[in-house]
């Protein structure tokens, strides 16, 4: 455990930018399952007491808790477990309906509210996986979901080849916006978070000021702004029939998945991507062109954010779209990606998670009253825990898991290296 | 003050740090702690300095039993240390630093800065250190900030001084003095631990020698014990220190450089109209103390620097402008001299290591793809021919020892068709074995007649292999010398000085 190699005296200006940042991500993404899964139940037992705290019920019989304790006890545990069965039944499987195929549907809106969410999350994972924070997934789904509307209301194709022109304007909208962000930062070492935050202030004006004008986005003889309705020939055609909310993008995302595992794992171009956002010094020393690497990414980034404005504007909301269309998957793609710690299939299981709660959020509302907004927060709390894991391992009595990263000098505080 | 250390035992999960250790530093003496990288030797002074807890074993200081909860407390107790890198901050003044941490206020907690000045001033006197309180630490040459170091221990009445690899970043001159103050500091009665694993400081300066191995000790030595016996105990096997090598016969001009300079980003010259050339079939060693400009000229072949005057060829084929990629394909090795930082991708798996730079084109990518299958096969061969200690080819990386990261940088930068190998560092932090090997192999591509630079700050390994040797000193070329010139030439050069006899 001896001290390693004197702080090396490089002058190249790729160590000066490489960002802190970078270790907090590698933290996340070097994570292990168990952390996640842990977090997850801390996550629904904090929920699970805020439930209680709000049922009225519980709170009732708290006035009389001296006297009477069962009262509380009982009523803690009808607010707690009605509550997460209404958001199990919600979200995957409904055992009060009679009939298999009625059941089933809760599940399938959660696979169609998950849709967008792994898309989206594979989008900002795979530039976490370079290194990168890509926070303007609002702006990318915001551009790709004008994009692929224009087309979708005002191009008259024929049915299929509608659908792809659609599809691929959104992408390619996404993509280029993603593309600016990734320019600037190769070409003059802006830093991409504040990049991606005020382009997403740029697009949703821009987008909203075109659906205010009429002749650019705004639906004809309408004066809210919002788009005309999509044109049948380019909406997402239900997968499972008209009964279900499912719909083809699903298809669609499950071959972004394998494409990005593909790209991310057997692709050189992936190679590099990893190289970079590991250790963007040993790239460049290895001959890698890292300022191009970052635009790659970015470009295959915000396409994949593109592709989740497109899920959106073609099939969850196909009547028209306003410049709330983005509904904050932007941002829940950021929790996506870091549940599903940057992995693909990780991305995936964690959006179809997120997506379960979204869909199993609305119905413990209406059948328990108990308010969506505990849902948000058990999510935020997810990723609170999985953003500390030393919490997590010391509420679970879990060893240490920072000693396979051997810290030869240890830091003494107040104290720095000098030179 | 007498430290002694009994059955110290610091486990990490499986690893097993230290076992056992008993270390007894009587008043007045220098007790080196001879060992490898990864010996234990830092884990072991961390825990005396409370920076870790011991498992098993206790700390004595005057036969009085310690227990340090931080290093706010092993201070207290009078053990003071002399980190490998100095804890300072470099915006302060010398007198600010060394009052850092117990800093004495005036009336209203105003900073008593006199005393500080005062307390400096008169530790500096009495061993003759010559440090001014008031000089930012940041301008100081890096031998006065390690006198500040110890300014710090000695200020808060250290007893007990702890050494930590404190030569690496010396040149030879600041070494002796270096020496010359820790005698000096016995003779007042203090005691010192000196980590080190330079065979060559110990014998100089010890009074009792400890060697430490895999955790354990394996021995002790007195400072009278041959260079061979004391490494033989390090590595628990006798080792060559010398490389065996044949006369050099050395081609035609190969690598030329010609009036390079390096600008860095501040716009200082830190490589200075350096010319040189190298011949096909030997080994031009750069030697030099850290710091003066090695590593921008090896960057600068490399394509890695972005500001460069003048020209590199490389069998006619002008370097200078290529991008890095480009001076890799023109068949340049390239050893980098911070593995971890530059060399290798730690989190990445030993086979996808190996094919670092070369992920645009055949063998090990077709189409787009990379092809595993070859990958593996590559490196289930390298990790043998290369003697790759490791589970598998699938170990990421980071969890090798340094020796076999640099085996897995070596495999990768000599399985391409090489014109040229740069190697910079190349056995820094890395086992004793693991040197031999890396010798053997420098010297195996000379005798295939391919040019090959090494840059090494350590003179051992100059002396060893070069069969020139260009000594640099503030971004310029001292000189180029013979592979056989003393060592005490070369020391002064080291420091910029021309001997008389050595040509321009």
């Amino acid at each position: 455990m001896s001290g390693g190699t004197p702080a090396p005296a490089t002058t190249t200006e790729q160590t000066a930018d490489q960002p802190r940042a970078n270790a907090i991500l590698k933290e996340i993404v070097n994570g292990n399952v168990l952390i996640t899964v842990l977090a997850v139940l801390l996550a629904l037992l904090i929920g699970g007491v805020l439930i209680a705290l709000t049922n009225e019920d519980v709170q009732t019989a708290a006035g009389y808790f001296f006297s009477r304790p069962q009262d509380t006890l009982l009523a803690v545990w009808n607010a707690v477990s009605g509550a997460y069965v209404a958001l199990f039944q919600g979200s995957i499987y409904n055992f009060r309906r009679d009939d298999f195929l009625t059941a089933i549907r809760p599940l399938t809106d959660t696979l169609t509210y998950a849709a967008p969410l792994i898309v989206a999350g594979l989008g900002v994972g795979l530039a976490f996986r370079v290194g990168m924070f890509n926070i303007g997934g609002r702006g990318q789904m915001l551009i790709a979901a004008a994009a692929a509307g224009w087309v979708g209301f005002s191009f008259h194709l024929p049915w299929g080849i509608h659908l792809i022109v659609a599809v691929i304007a959104g992408i390619v909208g996404g993509a280029l916006w993603a593309g600016i962000v990734g320019l600037l930062k190769a070409r003059t070492g802006a830093h991409e978070v504040i990049l991606t935050i005020m382009l997403n202030y740029v697009a949703f004006y821009l987008v909203a000021y075109m659906l205010r004008t009429p002749g650019l986005l705004q639906a004809p003889d309408q004066v809210n702004p919002k788009s005309p309705p999509m044109l049948e020939t380019a909406i997402f055609p239900p997968l499972l029939g008209p009964a279900y909310k499912l719909h083809v993008g699903f298809i669609i995302v499950i071959l972004a998945t394998v494409f990005v595992w593909w790209l991310l794992n057997r692709s050189s171009l992936g190679f590099r991507f990893r190289a970079v956002g590991e250790n963007p010094n040993a790239a460049r020393v290895a001959g890698m062109d890292v300022k191009n690497i970052y635009v790659y990414a970015m470009l295959v980034s915000g396409g994949l954010l593109g592709l989740a404005g497109v899920m959106q504007v073609l099939g969850t909301v196909p009547t028209g779209f306003s410049s709330g269309i983005d509904a904050g998957i932007g941002f829940d793609a950021i929790t996506v990606a870091l549940l599903g710690r940057s992995k693909p299939w990780g991305i995936f299981a964690a959006g179809v998670l997120f997506g379960a709660f979204k869909a199993g959020g609305y119905a413990m509302q209406a059948s328990q009253g108990v308010p969506v907004d505990v849902v948000t927060i058990v999510q935020s709390l997810i990723v609170l825990f999985i953003a500390a894991p030393p919490l997590v391992r010391a509420i679970f009595f879990l060893p240490d898991g920072s000693r396979r990263r051997r810290r030869t000098t240890p830091i003494v505080t107040k104290e720095v290296e000098a030179k | 003050m007498q430290l002694e250390l009994r059955g110290i035992t610091k486990r990490f999960g499986a690893l097993t740090a230290n076992d056992h250790i008993d270390l007894v530093v009587a008043p007045g003496e220098i007790h080196c702690l001879l060992g490898e990288n990864g010996a234990g030797k830092s884990t072991l002074m961390n825990v005396l300095y409370g920076l870790y807890q011991a498992d098993e074993g206790e700390i004595l200081l005057d036969g009085a039993v310690q227990h340090f909860d931080g290093p706010g407390d092993a201070m207290r107790s009078g053990i003071g240390m002399v980190h490998q890198h100095f804890m300072l901050i470099p915006v302060f003044t010398v007198a600010e630093n060394v009052m850092l941490g117990h800093e004495q206020t005036s009336f209203g907690g105003r900073l008593d800065l006199d005393a500080a000045r005062k307390r400096v001033r008169e530790i500096s006197d009495r061993f003759g250190f010559s440090v001014d309180p008031d000089a930012i630490v940041g301008d100081l040459p890096v031998g006065v900030q390690q006198r500040v170091e110890i300014i710090k221990a000695l200020s808060r009445d250290a007893r007990v001084l702890v050494f930590d690899e404190p030569t690496a970043v010396l040149t030879p001159q600041e070494t002796d003095e270096l020496m010359a103050i820790m005698r000096q500091l016995r003779d007042e009665g203090t005691s010192i631990v000196f980590i080190t694993h330079k065979l060559r400081e110990v014998r100089e300066v010890a009074d009792r020698i400890t060697v430490i191995r895999l955790g354990k000790v394996v021995g002790e030595a007195a400072p009278t014990a041959s260079n061979s016996d004391l490494a033989a105990l390090m590595v628990g096997r006798a080792v060559e220190l010398v490389v065996q090598k044949q006369q050099a016969r050395p081609g035609p001009a190969s690598l030329v450089v010609e009036n390079l300079d390096v600008i860095d980003p501040n716009g200082l010259k830190v490589v200075n109209d350096v010319s040189f050339t190298v011949h096909e079939g030997e080994i031009l060693a750069i030697a030099g103390v850290q710091g003066n400009g090695q590593t921008e000229l090896t960057e600068a072949i490399m394509g890695l620097q972005p500001r460069v005057n003048g020209r590199v060829s490389l069998g006619g084929q002008v370097l200078t402008g290529l991008s890095v990629r480009r001076v890799l394909d023109a068949g340049v090795g390239f050893v980098p001299e911070d593995r971890t930082e530059d060399g290798l991708v730690a989190e990445m798996t030993i086979a996808e290591n190996l094919m670092l730079d070369r992920s645009h084109s055949e063998p090990f990518v077709a189409r787009g793809s990379l092809r595993l299958e070859h990958l593996d096969g590559f490196a289930e061969e390298k990790k043998k021919e290369f003697d790759i200690r490791a589970q598998s080819i699938s170990t990421p990386a980071g969890r090798l020892s340094g020796g076999n990261q640099q085996k897995v940088v070596l495999a990768r930068e000599m399985s391409r068709d090489l014109r040229l190998l740069i190697a910079a560092q190349p056995t820094r932090g890395i086992d004793v074995g693991s040197i031999e090997f890396v010798h053997k192999r420098m010297v195996e591509t000379r005798d295939a007649g391919i040019p090959v630079i090494v840059v090494s700050t350590e003179l051992d390994e100059v002396v060893a292999l070069a069969d020139r040797i260009a000594v640099m000193y503030r971004g310029s070329i001292v000189g180029i010398v013979p592979g056989d010139t003393p060592r005490d030439v070369l020391g002064l050069m080291m420091a910029g000085e021309r001997p008389s006899e050595v040509a321009a």
